[in-house]
């Protein structure tokens, strides 16, 4: 058969069952991406003779003499196609790993399909952006500018990958062609709980082109968690790579290695596993009654609290005295608040690739927000030294917290030093759902206790947190919660009591908020049902009892903490979502009394990096060219700390983010970092950079004072030089002259998260509720940040919008479904709906004005905070709007219609009886 | 995605005159959107539908055939006579498939109703528009069956092994029917929870279709339009509870709730039209 491909014929046969996305793929178009492989995302958009398909779902064959078009042949030589450009402009982007699609999509619309992109972009999801990127960029609204010399910090400074995200050239984790190169495919466990009797390779290994079949036996038999922290002692190891129990539905249990992904398919159809069944729990609360079934033997990890129970680890503290504190109450309230699952759905799916070089060091070229904790744990597992292996990562196609976690790169290096060739291990959008990690289920029950003029007089919280079949986050997520969702209220009684629980279900994990959002949701809701009682405005109860600079930050107890305000910007935020929804937008209910309106509030504080270890190198140096060379250990997925980073060398050295090269997240090319987690790569990793650029900015003007023979305050840098009583010494120049005399222009500096300051955001909802049919539509949003200096506003704004997306998302759309056995029924983005362009409203978003004085250039990370206050501010604008509390989580139509319906109901349509359940 | 276990694909006269003998592990390939979405691990031959080169679309007096292998773009593009006053439904229900117009192009009619989901919107339209299948068996022969009769549940239909469906035609008295449609998903341009349309004949009958709803699509035909209780009372003798669908895209209870609503709008409706 005869393939067109942007220009050029290929003489390939296709295999029967291909779809054409693979096999573009093979022929190295690499700009075609993998988010579904099912038609839901649109990521591998290509043309058929113009025409845009999806990819995964077109047969191969039938691309056969038509012209392809990838995102590859979209630009006519170096000139970009005009959608091209538009993205890049807006830039219509965080991670990259939609735009292809996005961007071959856009580019076939017509001007009426652009004014109807809730439709026509259906066919396209973005996990980060939130959409309002991507409609600026289709609209031809540009917001990147360029910096001026020194001016870089607080200027919209497009990503330094942006020219090859919008031309499908930089590279993700899968897109490289490497020779020789096996393929892993996994049996998972079909049962929740199971004791593995015997395992019959025989017909496995006869398969033809596989080579390896790997079971439990194979494998280090290391007890060890699939966490990524720097302080291994934070988790439980209670895991092995594989095991001869299975504890949830999904788990791996056998890796086949062959020459192709579809003879290791064929080979895992053909393992014969012989399980004993045993009995499962899957609800927190059943498991740590008596006689529930052990998910955990005691012997595994004594870290594990109560194996017997199930409590992974249980938590209990506070202040005061909170019975006198009710005491003291006039009003109190009481109640139980429920939040369930949600998947991170990050577009690229989770991966690696493994090899050994010629100098037998190991190499793994993954998807991970730390490459060096990844690197270690290889080290643990395999009893290889650090110094032996390497880990890095190129660009990453999303987060989010769930590559916060060691899933594909273990088995990957244990095939590859098996054999000595090089593995690749892709997983499957159903095993994102099925074998990864979700959002830690979470019942919390919140006491408050209020005197009359709404001051605080007790908070008490009971949680129960599932932290599924393993305890890899469960326990620092556990005291996430317990922690500034109450310690942002001023309140002297305080008694927290909180358990991380095991349960025969997929591991719940690390997701943006980690384990915050989830308590946050109570407190903020509780709050809101607090004012209603008190005949309070929710936003002046909030004012009379939150936090400021002066107070303590208490929550578990008050022993010294390394939190404190850097800034404060917590009443501005409130300020600004007040005003903004007083303002209003001018986006009235639709016609008609079907449509109740309302508005809600919440607010949430964030610490700026974990409570521990977290720690960051930067390496900084002057280049022969002029340029300034960057090395950081922090990745990038999308959240735009590279071009931040760029932006504070240049902001110090006075120079332009273009003249600063970053390369990053590589073990051998850089210093060490903890990883892009905890939103730290502005606070910690952002640190690092800062100092190094500011010795780096002593070393140079001491070193050109000095060769030009006048005091160094006499001298300055300037965007390519340094002037020294007004003679200009360019960079190259001085490069050249401290070379010569044995000078290195090139600085080293460590940061550590540790001072932490703490950031805040308010969100505010007006809404209109369907009073027949439970619809929610937001008629308006407003969130309000404190970042402390935002080095790049656009991005940070993208942040917050991506967090508001995900927040909606996991509030109005998105749930999993599991059956009685524990099986997840929805493994795939056609039931499992995250939002699409049609789902998100635009939101307002404001910046309080702060400068931190523990943060870099006055910066404070915003990569978390804002999906915080979401949920309860969207719940409390449904309660304002319909006069019913939803406290279980998600709200979707089907689940919050009928007392709505119930209340409102008018003659015309008689309400209906209850009987239905 | 790749679909691995899949050995050969027949097309052309091979499939077009019939000579192949249809055997476990065989599928009929149209525009494969569905079919390339999940795994098959079932499957080993394709049979590609394309061979027989049907005409897509094909007005006539007697009304609009639509070819199985039919394209939802091309559905989406058919200029209709003015007279088929019902015909707007049919972009109503295009944009009420989940699938996004790049899948349009190249997902079919045929595969929609064949693939008998309840939401599926060609399901909707062709029922509503009392469509009759036209199906060939593997010997050639051929029997036509009511749309509304051809989907029996979720993912279940009368298709024999190696019977295809062939064409649907919608009959001219059904498009020159006024209609009235109503739908809701639980996320915007999403899957549809509940896809109601009621038409009124020039002799005054209203026929409802109820899809999206329930596993398989209900048809309630009145002589006349019904009070609002009566309405009531017909849908739930037709439709226990236990009826309405169940899974992700909408609670049964919703489902039920939504159906007795829209239906009453419906009626309301087209009580209101005058009549031609």
């Amino acid at each position: 058969m005869s393939f067109h491909v942007n220009g050029k014929t290929f003489s390939r046969e296709p295999a029967a069952g291909q779809c054409l996305r693979t096999f573009l793929r093979d022929l190295g178009w690499f700009g075609v991406k993998k988010g579904c492989d099912a038609g839901d995302c649109g990521a591998c958009t290509v043309w058929l003779n113009g025409t845009p398909v999806q990819s995964c779902i077109t047969p191969a064959f039938r691309a056969a003499g038509q012209e392809v078009t990838t995102i590859e042949g979209l630009a006519t030589g170096d000139e970009l196609h005009p959608m091209q450009q538009a993205f890049l402009d807006a830039p219509g982007f965080q991670c990259g790993f939609c735009t292809a699609g996005m961007i071959m999509t856009a580019a076939t619309l017509t001007e009426r399909d652009r004014d109807d992109l809730p439709r026509v972009l259906k066919g396209n999801l973005c996990r980060c952006t939130g959409y309002h990127a991507i409609e600026d960029a289709i609209h031809g609204v540009k917001a990147v500018e360029v910096d001026a010399p020194g001016g870089a910090c607080g200027t919209n400074v497009l990503a330094p990958a942006g020219r090859e995200v919008v031309t499908g050239q930089a590279r993700y984790t899968f897109d490289t062609e490497i020779e020789g190169l096996l393929h892993l495919k996994l049996v998972r466990a079909p049962h929740a709980h199971a004791r593995i009797v015997a395992i019959d390779k025989t017909a496995a290994l006869a398969t033809p082109g596989v080579h390896e079949v790997f079971t439990w036996e194979d494998v280090p038999r290391r007890l060890y968690t699939t966490a990524i922290h720097d302080d291994f002692r934070v988790d439980p190891n209670d895991t092995y790579m594989l095991d001869n129990v299975v504890r949830f539905v999904g788990q791996r249990v056998v890796a086949v290695l062959a020459e192709s992904e579809a003879a290791a398919e064929e080979g895992c159809r053909r393992v014969v596993i012989d399980y004993e069944v045993l009995p499962a729990v899957l609800d927190p609360e059943e498991a740590m009654r008596d006689g529930a079934p052990a998910v955990h033997d005691r012997g595994e990890d004594d870290f594990i609290r109560q194996p017997e129970r199930n409590v992974l680890i249980d938590i209990h503290g506070g202040v005061g005295d909170v019975e006198r504190g009710f005491a003291e109450a006039d009003v109190i309230h009481e109640a139980a608040y429920a939040t369930h699952r949600g998947q991170h759905a990050h577009l690229e799916t989770h991966g690696s690739i493994a090899w050994v070089d010629e100098h037998k060091r190991l190499n793994v070229r993954t998807s991970s927000q730390s490459p060096f904790i990844a690197r270690d744990k290889l080290s643990y597992l395999f009893g290889i030294s650090t110094g032996n292996i390497r880990v890095f990562c190129e660009r990453m196609g999303g987060g989010f917290g769930g590559k916060q976690e060691v899933l594909t790169e273990d088995l990957c290096a244990l095939a590859a030093l098996k054999t000595g060739r090089p593995v690749k291990l892709e997983f499957t959008r159903e095993e994102e759902f099925t074998g990864t990690s979700t959002r830690h289920p979470m019942r919390t029950e919140v006491t408050l206790g209020a005197r009359q003029d709404g001051t605080l007089t007790a908070m008490k919280l009971r949680i129960v947190s599932n932290t599924g079949a393993y305890g890899n986050h469960g326990a620092e997520t556990l005291y996430h919660a317990c922690s500034e969702s109450v310690a942002v209220y001023r309140c002297p009684n305080k008694k927290i009591d909180a358990f991380a629980v095991y349960t025969n279900t997929v591991p719940s994990g690390a997701i943006r908020g980690y384990g915050l959002t989830q308590t946050v949701f109570a407190v903020e809701c509780a709050m809101d049902e607090l004012a209603r009682s008190l005949a309070i405005d929710p936003i002046e109860l909030r004012r009379r009892n939150m936090v400021r600079p002066g107070d303590a930050l208490v929550a578990l107890g008050d022993e010294p903490n390394d939190a404190e305000f850097g800034s404060y910007g917590l009443d501005q935020c409130l300020d600004l979502v007040e005003a903004a929804l007083a303002r209003g937008n001018g986006v009235a209910a639709p016609n008609g009394d079907d449509w109740l309106v309302g508005e809600g509030v919440a607010i949430a504080m964030h610490d700026t990096a974990p409570p521990t270890e977290h720690r960051s190198e930067a390496r900084l140096s002057l280049e022969e060219d002029g340029h300034y060379l960057l090395a950081t250990g922090t990745a990038e997925f999308g959240n735009g700390t590279t071009t931040q980073h760029a932006q504070i060398v240049a902001s110090v050295l006075g120079t332009t983010t273009g003249r600063v090269k970053v390369i990053q997240s590589d073990t051998d090319r850089s210093g060490y970092d903890t990883g892009a987690f905890a939103s730290t790569g502005t606070f910690v990793a952002g640190k690092a950079v800062w100092l190094a650029a500011q010795a780096l900015q002593v070393h140079i003007i001491d070193f050109a004072a000095a060769r030009a023979g006048v005091g160094r305050d006499r001298c300055g840098l300037e965007e390519d030089a340094v002037v020294c009583d007004g003679t200009r010494a360019t960079l190259t120049d001085l490069y050249a002259a401290a070379e010569g005399s044995g000078h290195r222009l090139q600085a080293a500096r460590k940061a550590y998260g540790s001072p932490r300051s703490v950031a805040f955001n308010a969100q505010g909802f007006r809404v209109a509720v369907h009073r027949v049919t439970g619809e929610v539509m937001i008629l308006q949003s407003a969130q309000a940040a404190d970042a402390g200096v935002v080095i790049n506003p656009m991005q940070c704004r993208g942040q917050v919008e991506g967090a508001i997306s995900q927040g909606l998302g996991w509030v109005l759309y998105e749930k999993m479904v599991f059956d009685d056995h524990g099986k997840l029924v929805n493994p795939s983005f056609r039931n499992y709906r995250i939002p699409a362009f049609a789902d998100i409203p635009r939101s307002e978003v404001y910046f309080a004005d702060t400068h931190d004085t523990l943060g870099p250039l006055g910066a404070k990370g915003m990569g978390e905070c804002p999906i915080n206050p979401v949920a309860p501010a969207l719940a409390n604008a449904i309660a304002d709007a319909t006069g019913v509390r939803f406290r279980e989580l998600p709200l979707t139509p089907d689940r919050i219609y009928r007392p709505i319906f119930e209340r409102h109901g008018v003659a015309s349509a008689a309400p209906e009886p209850a009987a239905v359940s | 995605m790749n679909l691995n276990t899949i050995q050969e694909v027949r097309a052309g006269p091979d499939v077009s005159a019939g000579g192949l003998t249809w055997t476990d592990g065989d599928s009929w390939l149209a525009g494969g959107t569905w079919l390339f979405s999940e795994p098959q691990d079932h499957l080993r031959r394709l049979l590609d539908l394309r061979a027989f080169d049907w005409e897509p679309l094909t007005v006539r007096p007697e009304g609009l055939r639509i070819a199985a292998t039919c394209t939802i773009a091309q559905l989406d593009a058919l200029v209709a006579p003015l007279d088929w006053v019902a015909a707007p439904l049919i972009g109503q229900c295009c944009r009420s498939l989940l699938a996004s117009f790049k899948v349009w192009n190249a997902a079919t009619v045929g595969g929609n109703v064949c693939m008998s989901l309840p939401a599926g919107a060609m399901i909707s339209l062709t029922s509503a528009l009392e469509g009759v299948c036209t199906l060939r068996a593997q010997d050639g022969s051929e029997r036509q069956v009511p749309v509304v009769d051809f989907v029996t549940g979720n993912h279940q239909n009368l298709l024999l092994p190696g019977e295809l469906l062939m064409a649907i035609e919608l009959p001219v008295s059904a498009l020159r029917k006024r209609a009235a449609f109503r739908r809701m998903s639980l996320t915007h341009q999403g899957r549809s929870a509940v896809l109601l349309i009621g038409t009124l004949g020039q002799d005054g009958g209203l026929l409802l279709m109820i899809t999206a709803a329930t596993p398989r699509p209900v048809q309630l035909r009145f002589d006349a339009v019904p009070d609002a209780a009566k309405l009531r009372q017909r849908i739930q003798d037709e439709i226990p509870d236990e009826l309405y669908f169940d899974d992700v895209h909408g609670a049964p209870d919703y489902r039920r709730h939504l159906t007795l609503h829209f239906a009453e709008e419906i009626r309301a409706e087209l009580a209101a039209a005058p009549l031609n």
